[in-house]
């Protein structure tokens, strides 16, 4: 056991992966920025000086205090408090984990999407083929975003406003996944054209395997770094598409907000001059989908894959 | 051609029939317009001979193909907040968020040719470095947050107090750092100068360019990187060619070369992933509108969205959904015709 684990660290470190991670400045300070990020969201509930949650926590007499640093400022709310007297810097902790969440979450659901449908239009090809890649061009062109819009907003018609909040999560992932799965499947198609040429795939034929095995066994793992480079881009972009839906009331509610609902609820104070309220999760938001981004280009650059042009 | 033009427009109407389908099928099951007609007092007899009257009792097929029909002649319901015709409000909505989308369009054209091409020709350069930078950074700042880091800078205003005030330098600082605002970040203006039927434009008083101008910038600024990085990417390959190389040989001036001879077809593909980010522009109206109050189509259908004024939705539904439909079809046409090279007919390579 240990052994293998210690041969497979080996490996690591004998990677062009490694290799290039180490001479790459900006990848490595996107690395530690993310994952401090990541670590705080996940640790939220034991880093945040207060439960943005529990109303009880909550003082209304505490509402629109500066950051420190300004005039008027309380050393106990180092971010300043919103315009409800929650501390700037819990709410902040706990919407950085909501992105986050529902940005993995719908990645992971458009990536089994996408790599179902890219395997069986580009394995099985023919009809199968021409009318997945024929929906998925339709759902591009009209932009993933407003698939998302209209999507959400059929659902927040039919639920209801409270309905929806409770379940704006799951709502927000399933929208966000589906809207982007045609991004992910044509790349898993385009590479699966290349494999399907090949003889190891010939040669699982002749063997009689049968054709599940052969795409899911056989062609799928030499997919997986397209898939792995796109999957990063696309998680930065559904961090901004559920921003965008909360910004535009179609997402999480104020009780349990993300980064995209604390922008929206702070901005109707801009105007009275409390600008930490929107702009300091926005500064968040942006620092989070940028090092996502500067990741992905460092990976694309590295792993080289045939990225679907377009 | 005859064949592609067809093939082509079979397929939009495919494309626009699936739509008509999605959206009668959320009329259907979200609207009941016999709620909106009537009040409580009405007994459960008279709702059933109304439902009966107004056909809402026969198959789904034959409902569908009646509003398909209407569609077709341009009725898409009334509005349950307007009071009148669904195409109508949006036709009232309309001309504001063209004219925000086509000053957005002249920024990101002004700007991104030059800039793409320059990056393309002097890659190393520390300028055409710093654009892609900035670029880089761009694409990650989603165009609300543009909008509202725009709106405190220029419209409220930001006063700097952090450096010591004894010192000149700090004193400097702060007043280079502060701004002074006053630029309008809500509605279009006063005086807008009428065109035809409903278009009232902005575009030609002093008070509507004023309101034009923080909304086009925001517009332009998520677009703006995508067409910078597209055009650097194919002028680079084209300088790559052989032709260019030829037309160096032969000893042509540099300024001909790049500007003639490779931002033509450099062009080319900017074209296509330019109509289709016509289209992608629509849902980023949604977001700017909100942002400024701007009274255009995007801002309407989400109020739409909160009023669940359902035959409004559907309306902007269908008409979004040919804007699509029309300037993609267009897109791949004018393609076909510019690129000789493109198959006209079969199936896509």
């Amino acid at each position: 056991m240990t052994t293998a684990t210690l041969s497979r660290w080996d490996r690591f470190r004998e990677s062009f992966l490694w290799y290039s991670f180490k001479r790459d400045k900006v990848a490595i300070a996107s690395f530690v920025v993310l994952v401090l990020m990541l670590l705080a969201a996940i640790f939220a509930p034991l880093l945040a000086p207060t439960n943005p949650y529990d109303l009880a926590q909550i003082n209304i007499m505490n509402s629109e205090l500066p950051p420190i640093g300004m005039q008027g400022a309380d050393s106990a709310f180092p971010l300043g408090t919103d315009a409800q007297g929650r501390d700037m810097l819990s709410t902040i902790l706990y919407g950085t984990r909501v992105s986050l969440l529902i940005g993995f979450g719908a990645v992971v659901l458009q990536a089994a999407l996408g790599i179902l449908f890219g395997l069986l239009a580009g394995y099985l090809g023919g009809r199968v083929d021409s009318i997945l890649m024929r929906i998925a061009d339709v759902q591009l062109s009209f932009s993933t975003l407003m698939v998302a819009i209209i999507v959400g907003a059929v659902f927040k018609a039919s639920f209801g406003n409270l309905m929806f909040g409770e379940i704006a999560i799951y709502m927000l992932i399933f929208i966000i996944g589906v809207a982007e799965w045609p991004q992910i499947a044509r790349t898993v198609r385009a590479s699966v054209l290349a494999e399907k040429k090949k003889e190891y795939v010939d040669a699982a034929k002749v063997m009689g395997f049968r054709t599940n095995r052969i795409m899911f066994r056989h062609i799928l793992p030499n997919t997986l770094s397209p898939i792995f480079v796109i999957a990063t881009v696309q998680i930065a972009n559904a961090i901004i598409s559920e921003a965008a839906l909360s910004f535009l009331g179609l997402g999480m509610p104020e009780t349990q907000p993300s980064l995209g609902s604390l922008i929206k609820s702070g901005f109707d104070y801009i105007q009275s001059g409390s600008w930490w309220i929107t702009l300091i999760p926005g500064l968040v938001l942006v620092v989070l989908v940028l090092v996502i981004n500067l990741l992905g280009d460092w990976l694309r650059d590295v792993m080289n894959p045939r990225l679907y042009k377009g | 051609m005859l064949a592609f033009l067809v093939q082509r427009i079979s397929q939009a109407a495919l494309v626009m029939f699936v739509i008509s389908v999605i959206a009668f099928s959320i009329q259907d099951g979200l609207g009941d317009p016999l709620q909106e007609m009537v009040g409580m007092s009405v007994s459960m007899e008279e709702r059933e001979a109304l439902r009966e009257e107004l056909g809402l009792n026969d198959p789904k097929l034959v409902q569908y193909l009646r509003f398909a029909g209407n569609a077709i002649q341009g009725d898409l319901g009334n509005s349950y907040f307007y009071g009148k015709p669904t195409l109508e409000v949006i036709a009232d909505h309309l001309p504001a968020t063209l004219e925000l989308v086509i000053g957005a369009s002249l920024i990101i054209l002004l700007l991104s040719v030059p800039i793409g091409v320059y990056a393309a020709i002097r890659p190393q350069a520390w300028l055409a470095k710093f654009f892609m930078g900035v670029s880089t950074v761009g694409i990650s700042i989603p165009v609300f947050l543009t909008a509202i880091v725009l709106i405190q800078i220029y419209s409220i205003g930001v006063n700097v107090e952090w450096f010591p005030v004894e010192t000149g330098w700090g004193q400097w600082l702060n007043g280079a750092l502060s701004t002074e605002g006053g630029l309008p970040s809500y509605g279009r203006g006063e005086n807008l100068t009428h065109l035809f039927g409903t278009w009232y434009s902005g575009f030609f008083t002093e008070s509507g360019l004023m309101h034009l101008v923080l909304p086009c910038v925001s517009l332009a600024s998520i677009m703006l990187p995508l067409f910078i990085r597209l055009i650097r990417a194919e002028m680079m390959e084209v300088l790559q060619s052989d032709y260019i190389r030829y037309a160096r040989a032969k000893g042509l001036s540099a300024g001909r070369i790049n500007f003639l001879h490779a931002l033509k077809n450099t062009m080319l593909p900017v074209i296509t992933v330019g109509g289709v980010q016509i289209g992608v522009m629509v849902a980023y109206t949604i977001l700017t509108e909100t942002v400024f109050q701007w009274p255009g189509v995007g801002l309407m259908f989400l109020e739409a969205i909160t009023r669940s004024d359902i035959p409004l939705i559907v309306a902007y539904l269908m008409v979004v959904g040919l804007i699509f439909v029309v300037t993609n079809t267009l897109v791949d046409l004018v393609y076909g015709l510019v690129n000789p090279t493109v198959k006209l007919t079969g199936k896509k390579a």
